[in-house]
């Protein structure tokens, strides 16, 4: 190691709290980087192979019903490599001890096919054969919260009959990875489950001998599949076909990636704050070291080192500085990607996990962390370079200092001398105040965006499904009947209140756009289900035209007045125009809205509804369920309270436990801004208050000059902090949209106010210690020699 | 004189701009200096010795004029030629000491050995300005006195061909003093090293080849000194 070596090595102990701080915000920003993207890269090499292993299709499509023969007509399409025709048939189960209602999914499975698309993964169990009794694999999503074990049966109703089937194995497959009832958004495990049955069992039970309700397809590597998509819907339609779709259509993959994305999201933006902020404290730290060694780069650059040298030299500083951070923050990265991929294979049903190390995200992200801490820094570096010899030989020249601002404003008789001193070395180094400012306002708005997100949830649920989607209880028909059922469900004992609706599925198009998504109709009287605006007030639905969500308008790219066409995916199949009567501000979900009878009308049907949301009384909620569990036109039943339940323990519980870990990460780079600051600020400063002390001035007096510094730099940072944090905030719920849900941009007085407060204390410990190191100022070295 | 010219300056001019002020702290400087030899540069404050040394030690430019050491001229050099002209050929004192901090006496010679051509031990650069007992002192421990010392063993240690000093002994008593000059006496005499060292104090001026007298950037008077004393001769 050359001397100059140890001179890099000496400077960084002696400011080894400021490079531990810096260290940390870059450890927080790379662990955050490698955390999200090996969980993302992790989760998606795992379902790529899952795909590959189990054949996932690519495409697919239900109908009403097609002879088994027409599959030989569908693989003769070119593009084409493989149909699989199957049965699926919505169920409801019952289990004992279990009274809420539960939604089920029968799938067929084919065992003479090896080449079978979606193939099943056991678990636990075996495969089903063909016995006296009929033997049911089951998800085990839906197995887990029940604890349902091969051996265990349970009861199904299919088309209005009791059926028994007995568990012979817990099963995973490509198609549930994410496991999601259709028309819902939130899973629920325990309200929902899927159940694989012997394809001939599973005919008989729901009368489709030799038919097929289900298609999935397995294209060639050069298929053209929009070509074949359209030649399939062609096929299909006399046989009452829902449409053809890719995989991104396909729920469990739809949801699956928009939850890659939002990951992504997450690990951008975040890492992008943590850099930015880790190379502006690198640039501070850097930049003052530098500044306090004019002379020593001049004697360097006069005892014949080169520019190249004296950069490199410097360039060393930072390099040491970011390797701590890579070396913490790769560690941290590596164990706590490993937890969170964990974390999320209890909502993705993968059947393993192929949790690699992921040596190119390591690399990337270090490597551009160097980089970007060496550009950030490049013009502290350039400053050094370019400072001339000569310079070494002068002592520096005494700044100049003028009467502020404020206290040509007349206060100055209000000001004692030290507070003029802090006034004056304000004025006189703007730039460099400016930048404390501003660096203690970011370290504010970080706060900011890590802690706003509770808000904003909770803000979503309690409009969504307290002040909109007031029901009890949503009921789903199996098939829209008349308005008869409504006055039925009415008569239940225990229900308040029973509003119709109809739904249907649909795919809108507008220009080169489409969206498959569902229509609801519902009448503008209700009480229980309505659309808010905004300010939360009741919008009521227009007697003709559509309302979208606004998400949905933009996807589309429609506004108030343009006409869309909507292709009905059921009933008579139509496809209409429609004009676009208004876009509403909704959080979850993407539909569209009709008044009840323009959307019957649209679909030229009568006046039928799809279901209804019930009111219950309350303490009647049982009596309520268990009627209703029993009526056999009802296809399901869905809880409010579980669901908002569920959207805790799911989408909700996964947010704020990453969102839990950024704000404690935001809490580090509060106080690593802040300390830093103050440590800068006295070494800056200790020659001068040491002359002072010398002069005379007290402790305190000495103190205050510097710590009124500091008080100035964290009151002005706050406002300033506050609507960084606001700006942050907005940009970041920008990116996170998605079709799942929108976040809303709220952010509450207390968010405000606790990252107010976190500034506010890091200021606080770091105005102590610095108060410490003043106390313990050898008065007598500081002077002896020039910095 | 028949010896070599070393320096030779033509017309140098030095001005510096402060905001609308001009500061002229060289106005028309012709000088040589030859090989060997011992200069004194005597002036009162300000009146541009400094500025002098920095434009002979490739730190500064002149501008206008013409400096020439040996074939190479000073004041249109490249950068590259100006840092191997500091790197390989001189040895500086500065008039504040500069050293690192964060060095120990010993790292602050070896600073400048490691990079020079034929240096001499740290250890023995420090020996000769007397502080071998201090060698692993910080400078925060050091007199100012013991630190403008290491400053000149850091300028002898690369055994330059030129060793410029700015105020060696301005904060030395007497007798540091004069081990201070003496040694500088005794290496340019054995490396045969051109020496050239800007003081307040005439008496240094008696051990001197040439002296040479600034005044408001200008030189009033260049003396040879027939006979040099040496260094324990001087009177303070
Ligand atoms: N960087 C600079 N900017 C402006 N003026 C300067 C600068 N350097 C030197 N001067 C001015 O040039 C003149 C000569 O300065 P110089 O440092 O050469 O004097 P000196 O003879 O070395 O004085 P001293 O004996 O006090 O060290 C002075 O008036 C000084 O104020
Ligand atoms: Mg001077």
């Amino acid at each position: 190691m050359n001397t100059l070596d140890r001179k890099v090595f000496r400077e960084l102990w002696l400011i080894r709290g400021q490079v531990l701080a810096i260290a940390i915000v870059i450890a927080a920003g790379l662990s955050t980087v490698i955390m999200s993207y090996s969980t993302l890269e992790s989760l998606q090499q795992t379902r790529e192979r899952y795909y590959q292993e189990y054949g996932f299709a690519d495409l697919f499509s239900s109908l009403k019903r097609a002879p088994l023969t027409l599959v030989q007509r569908i693989t003769q399409i070119p593009g084409i490599a493989d149909a699989e025709p199957r049965v699926l048939a919505p169920v409801r189960i019952n289990l004992k001890n279990y009274h809420d209602p539960i939604q089920g999914q029968l799938v067929s499975i084919d065992k003479h096919n090896p080449d079978a698309m979606n193939k099943v993964y056991i678990r636990e169990g075996r495969m089903p054969v063909k016995s006296q009794q009929i033997e049911v694999l089951i998800s085990e999503a839906f197995a887990q919260p029940h604890q349902l074990h091969p051996g265990d049966t349970l009861q199904i109703i299919v088309n209005g009959r009791k059926q028994q089937l007995h568990i012979v194995g817990i099963a995973l497959s490509p198609e549930f990875i994410y496991q999601i009832a259709p028309g819902t958004i939130i899973p629920d495990f325990s309200r929902y489950g899927i159940i694989w049955m012997e394809r001939e069992a599973l005919e008989t039970a729901y009368d489709m001998q030799g038919a097929f309700n289900d298609l999935s397809i397995k294209l060639t590597l050069d298929a053209d599949d929009k070509l074949i998509i359209e030649k399939l819907d062609d096929l299909l339609k006399p046989y009452g076909g829902l449409g053809v779709y890719d995989r991104n259509l396909q729920v469990s993959h739809h949801f699956l990636s928009e939850e890659f994305k939002q990951l992504d999201e997450m690990g951008s933006t975040f890492s992008f704050i943590f850099l930015g902020v880790s190379i502006f404290l690198l640039n501070m730290v850097v930049g003052r070291i530098i500044a306090s060694q004019r002379e020593i780069i001049a004697s360097l650059k006069a005892f014949g080192f080169s520019n190249m040298a004296i950069a490199f030299h410097y360039s060393k500083l930072i390099i040491l500085i970011v390797c701590i951070g890579i070396v913490l923050g790769v560690s941290a990265g590596l164990i706590l990607g490993n937890n969170l991929a964990h974390l999320y294979m209890e909502y993705y049903r993968f059947p393993y996990l192929d949790y690699q190390l992921q040596v190119k995200v390591i690399l990337y992200s270090t490597s551009t962390t160097l980089v970007a801490a060496l550009l950030g820094t490049w013009f502290s570096i350039r400053k050094a370079v370019q400072l001339q010899p000569a310079e070494a030989m002068r002592p520096e020249v005494p700044q100049r200092y003028n009467v502020t601002f404020i206290e040509r404003l007349g206060i100055k008789k209000y000001l004692a001398q030290p507070s003029r001193m802090v006034l004056r070395h304000f004025e006189r180094h703007p730039v460099k105040a400016l930048l404390s400012v501003f660096g203690t306002a970011f370290a504010c708005g970080i706060m900011i965006v890590g802690t706003f997100f509770i808000d904003a949830m909770d803000y979503m649920v309690n409009t969504e499904f307290n002040l909109s989607q007031r029901e009890d209880l949503t009921v789903t028909l199996i098939n829209p009947t008349s308005y008869r059922a409504l006055y039925e469900l009415n008569n239940i004992p225990g229900v308040l209140r029973a509003e119709a609706y109809r739904t249907a599925s649909v795919k809108m198009h507008a220009g080169s756009h489409s969206h498959r998504t569902a229509i609801q109709g519902f009448s503008s009287n209700n009480v229980l289900h309505r659309l808010l605006d905004t300010q939360n007030t009741a919008i009521s639905i227009p007697d003709t035209g559509i309302l979208l969500t606004e998400f949905l308008a933009q996807k589309l790219g429609v506004k108030i007045g343009d006409s869309i066409s909507v292709e009905f995916l059921e009933g008579k199949r139509l496809t209409r125009q429609v004009h676009v009567a208004g876009v509403i501000n909704q959080y979850i979900g993407l539909s569209g809205y009709m008044n009840i009878d323009a959307l019957n009308d649209l679909m030229q049907e009568g006046r039928v509804i799809s279901g209804a949301y019930l009111a219950i009384e309350e303490g009647a909620e049982y009596t309520a369920q268990s009627i209703l569990k029993n009526l056999p036109q009802i296809a399901g039943v869905e809880e409010q309270k579980s669901m908002v339940e569920s959207f805790y323990a799911t989408v909700g519980d996964f947010m704020l436990t990453y969102i839990a870990f950024v704000s404690g990460l935001s809490i580090a780079i509060a106080f690593g801004v802040i300390y830093n600051n103050a440590r800068i600020t006295l070494a800056e400063r200790s020659r001068e208050l040491a002359s002072l002390r010398v002069l005379g001035f007290t402790q305190a007096e000495v103190a205050y000059i510097l710590l009124g510094e500091l008080g100035l730099i964290t009151f002005l940072s706050i406002p300033l902090g506050m609507l960084i944090g606001y700006w942050l905030s907005y940009g970041f719920i920008i990116g996170l949209q998605q079709d799942l849900f929108r976040i809303p941009f709220i952010i509450e007085p207390p968010t405000y106010a606790y990252a107010i407060l976190v500034v506010i204390c890091s200021a606080l410990i770091s105005g102590l210690i610095v108060r410490r190191k003043l106390n313990q100022l050898d008065l007598v070295s500081v002077l002896k020699i020039k910095e | 004189m028949n010896s070599e010219v070393v320096f030779q300056m033509q017309g140098i001019t030095r001005t510096y701009e402060m905001g609308d002020v001009q500061v002229h702290a060289l106005r028309g400087i012709n000088l040589k200096l030859y090989a060997g030899q011992f200069a004194v540069i005597l002036g009162m404050s300000g009146s541009g010795k400094s500025t002098l040394l920095n434009i002979l030690g490739g730190l500064d430019l002149p501008s206008s004029g013409k400096v020439y050491y040996k074939d190479l001229e000073l004041s249109h050099a490249s950068e590259k030629e100006l840092t191997s002209y500091r790197r390989y050929h001189v040895g500086f004192v500065f008039q504040f000491y500069n050293l690192i901090p964060s060095l120990t006496a010993l790292e602050n010679v070896s600073v400048v050995t490691e990079i020079a051509a034929h240096p001499m031990q740290a250890s023995e650069a420090l020996e000769l300005v007397g502080l071998s007992d201090r060698m692993n002192h910080f400078p925060a421990q050091l007199s100012g006195g013991q630190q403008q010392r290491v400053a000149i063993a850091r300028a002898i240690a690369k055994n330059p061909a030129v060793l410029l000093c700015d105020e060696p002994t301005g904060a030395l008593d007497i007798q540091t003093g004069i081990t201070v000059l003496e040694t500088l006496d005794v290496v340019s005499r054995e490396l045969g090293t051109t020496t050239a060292v800007i003081t307040h104090n005439a008496s240094i001026a008696d051990m001197a080849h040439r002296v040479i007298y600034l005044n408001d950037g200008q030189i009033s008077k260049i003396q040879q000194n027939k006979i040099r004393k040496s260094p324990n001769e001087l009177s303070w």
